[in-house]
């Protein structure tokens, strides 16, 4: 089974693992993403790759306690391992020297983009990145991106860090003050990329977007991943997880992915409700 | 055997006369709320009874309509004289999974509907023998673990290890290779695991079968995924296989293309089945993956597919659990004993009936109806079946929270997409030579779904059998 060999907080409730998958190491592109199952009666839960050691036969994940499987995880230490992860999934992103590219990550997002910017930057592309994040504790890979000798603007929410604002604003800005932009990478909340789309959209900016619906075997099995794409229903784990953000129903993505709401909660109350018991009994 | 009392030797006309035994099953009513599995099985005495009605023709018949050839009076035989072990191995020199084979074959289409007593009478029930023995080798634990042969230093690859490739696994493992099964979900069995549920066929007998399969030295590789985490190429020149076997099956669903279909509460058969019977949904919160709360259920599609859909979500909570089908009764292609438990348990079939479009809540995009349109039969079309056609105005709204697309699925387009030179039909499926069953790369074969569309499970078995023979000769003589 895959071993987590480090494990790092980078931010709170935000953890990047370091695990054991020569195979995918080797093999995963940028825009792959690998499914994880935590537990033998855990969930099985989609979570891109972050970056790749081929060398060492690792993988990067980076995941935030948001659920119950992600919190489970968050109790896991070094040295425990994952009961399966199976990857590297999906069409890698597709890279070309387009000239110049706006990267905007929000939230974990921060996390997907990241090999995209590197990829792209290597590619020859003139790379701007816009990161942005609810405050500046909650901003991770800063370090990480600036290292990667591009251009760099930060916002937050509440101008802990950066400009105060929202990533949208500051691309509108880039575009009106030029030089042209030949395409934008967007990966972050739905509701994020919804709006970057409708910014870039007047000016027929082609937009990529990352979409993360809920999935279960990765494979094309079970249809449960589609997204509306144009005038057509696509399967994400097999056709994406990339598409044209101006193609993409955004607001179907969003109910889609609370289907689940309630039963996830109910799941999260009696997890935390056990945990409690567990600690008072010591 | 002596320790078995065997009914007095029946006369031709005794066997006519003697009914076909019933099998015991679970109260319809109490079975459509659990899990377990509906029938109970013969016990012994109802076996022999049963087997000792068989004519013994000349000319047997059922032989013809079993895909596979298994020598059904022979088998018979040995249940009559009680000689089970016998009768187990007689079974198996055809077919490796009897317990599975006896619980989900088509029967009344293949070796019951050419039973000669069938004729005038009701078939001799061969395939709740075939069950019986299967489960009787199994609980009596005289399964043997088939003898190998001397390693040979080759080895094949595997891919997808439902009925198609664990039969074609373990016929090579027989001859001696090394044998590597892929397989891209969590767990072993394609179809057998994650589609057909455990109230027709229990999982731990498909674990039995698995276990065997290993025991014969078959290395099982779950959550690797050929295409993406290896491809067909890699194995070859890579990872020292000297041929590869594919039995990736027809596992992308098709919908309807009808507007709504993206709703919540909207599932693919395949989605719906795999969350439950591999992913455990049933056993929610235990287990983490979730299924939402069923009210009115409706199964689109009438197949196997489709019945176990609708049974399952009885079993789920479902209030009520409506089967939707276009054509009559007649043409449903489902197993008529998956109709008839079905029909036990209270599922609701609306024939001629075409779904029209999927209405769902503006405000929180759940399913709320589903508009239907009454259909009448008109001339027959190409297949010989009468062609249902639309009834002017007859359109009306069904209130339900959950909708099930059970009209079939595609081949898993994984492979052909990430092994250019691998040929495949317009429709997807891979192509073969009929007789060798070669495809048109060298070195790799294929059989099951991933080259008949969705098919049945017999068919894949014999396909993997048939493959295993052929890669032998190819390893002998390495010939393409
Ligand atoms: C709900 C349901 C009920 C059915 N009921 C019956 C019945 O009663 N009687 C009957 O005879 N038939 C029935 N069938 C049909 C029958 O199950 C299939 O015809 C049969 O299982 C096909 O076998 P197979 O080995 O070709 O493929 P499958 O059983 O589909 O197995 C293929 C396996 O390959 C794996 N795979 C796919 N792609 C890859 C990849 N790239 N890498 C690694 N692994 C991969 C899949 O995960 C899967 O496990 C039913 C089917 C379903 C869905
Ligand atoms: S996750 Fe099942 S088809 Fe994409």
């Amino acid at each position: 089974m895959p071993r987590i060999l480090k494990i790092e907080v980078l931010a709170p409730k935000v953890r990047r693992y370091v695990v054991e998958a020569p195979k995918i190491a080797r093999k995963r592109k940028a825009g792959q993403f690998v499914l994880v199952c935590a537990t033998p009666t855990g969930e099985r839960i989609p979570l891109t790759i972050s970056n790749a050691d081929p060398e060492a036969g690792t993988i990067n994940l980076i995941v935030q306690e948001v659920g119950k499987t992600t919190i489970e995880m968050a109790a896991l230490k070094e040295g425990d391992e994952l009961t399966d992860v199976v990857g590297p999934l999906g069409q890698p992103t597709h890279i070309a020297k387009v000239g110049r590219v706006v990267c905007v990550g929000g939230g974990i997002g921060i996390a997907p983009l990241f090999p995209i910017i590197d990829a792209m930057k290597q590619a020859g592309n003139d790379v701007t990145v816009v990161l942005g994040a609810r405050n500046e504790e909650l901003l991770i890979l800063e370090d990480e991106v600036r290292a990667l000798g591009v251009e760099l603007v930060i916002c937050t929410d509440d101008g802990s860090k950066g400009r105060k604002g929202f990533v949208t604003d500051v691309l509108k800005e880039m575009i009106a003050q030029g030089p042209p932009i030949n395409e934008v990478v967007t990966i972050g909340p739905a509701i994020m990329m919804k709006f970057v789309c409708e910014v870039t959209r007047p000016h027929a900016i082609s937009t990529l977007v990352s979409l993360n619906p809920i999935m279960v075997d990765g494979t094309g099995m079970c249809g449960g991943c589609r997204v509306q794409v144009g005038n057509e229903a696509k399967f994400a784990c097999v056709d994406g997880p990339e598409f044209d953000g101006h193609l993409v129903d955004f607001d179907l993505l969003m109910r889609r992915q609370q289907m689940y709401k309630q039963q996830e909660r109910e799941a999260l109350e009696r997890y935390e409700a056990d945990h409690t018991c567990h600690l008072e009994g010591v | 055997m002596s320790d078995k009392k065997l009914p007095p030797k029946m006369t031709p006309k005794e066997k006519m006369a003697t009914p076909r035994q019933p099998m015991r099953e679970q109260e319809p009513l109490v079975r459509a709320r659990n899990f377990q599995e509906v029938p109970f099985g013969y016990d012994e005495e109802q076996a022999i009874v049963e087997a000792s009605r068989c004519l013994a023709c000349g000319k047997p018949k059922c032989m013809e309509g079993c895909p596979v050839g298994n020598d059904i009076p022979r088998f018979l035989s040995h249940i009559a004289e009680g000689d089970f072990a016998a009768a187990a191995r007689t079974m198996k020199e055809t077919n490796l999974l009897p317990a599975i084979c006896g619980r989900v074959c088509p029967q009344e289409s293949q070796c019951e509907n050419m039973c000669i007593i069938g004729k005038k009478g009701e078939p001799i029930a061969i395939g709740r023998l075939e069950r019986f023995i299967g489960d009787w080798e199994r609980e009596s634990g005289a399964t043997e673990v088939p003898e190998c042969a001397a390693p040979t230093g080759r080895a094949v690859a595997i891919i997808g290890s439902g009925p198609a490739g664990l039969a074609c696994a373990a016929e090579l493992a027989r001859a001696g290779h090394r044998v590597v099964v892929y397989e891209a979900l969590q767990k072993p069995g394609g179809v057998l695991r994650y589609g057909i549920p455990e109230f027709r066929l229990p999982k731990a007998i498909v674990d039995a079968e698995i276990e065997l399969v290993e025991k014969m030295g078959v290395e099982i590789r779950c959550n690797e995924i050929i295409g993406m985490t290896d491809t067909i190429d890699e194995l070859l020149d890579e990872e020292g296989f000297d041929a590869v076997f594919v039995a990736t099956g027809a596992g992308l669903p098709w919908f309807l293309g009808i507007p709504g279909e993206n709703a919540l509460g909207v599932y693919s058969a395949n989605e719906f089945l795999t969350r439950i019977n591999l992913m455990g949904a049933y056993r929610f919160p235990e287990y983490d993956t979730p299924i939402q709360k069923l009210k009115v259920a409706a199964t689109i599609g009438g197949g196997n597919v489709a019945m176990d859909a609708a049974r399952t979500a009885l079993r789920v909570g479902a209030e009520r659990s409506l089967i939707i089908y276009r054509r009559s009764r007649e043409e449903l292609p489902a197993r008529e004993e998956e109709i008839h438990h079905a029909e036990q348990e209270g599922v609701e079939f609306h024939f001629l009936t075409n779904p029209l479009e999927l209405l769902a809540d503006e405000k929180t995009g759940w399913l709320r109806a589903l508009k239907c349109q009454r259909m009448e039969l008109g001339e027959p079309d190409a297949s010989g079946r009468r062609r249902p056609i639309p009834v002017e105005g007859s359109e009306y709204e069904i209130p339900l929270n959950t909708a099930i697309i059970a009209i079939g699925n595609a081949p898993n387009p994984l492979i052909p997409r990430t092994t250019p030179d691998l040929e495949v039909t317009k429709r997807g499926q891979v192509t073969i030579d009929q007789e060798t069953m070669r495809t048109s790369k060298r070195g790799v074969f294929a059989g099951g779904d991933i080259v008949r569309g969705a098919a049945t499970v017999i068919l894949a078995m014999g396909d993997g059998r048939r493959a295993a023979a052929h890669i032998n000769e190819f390893l002998a003589n390495g010939e393409w």
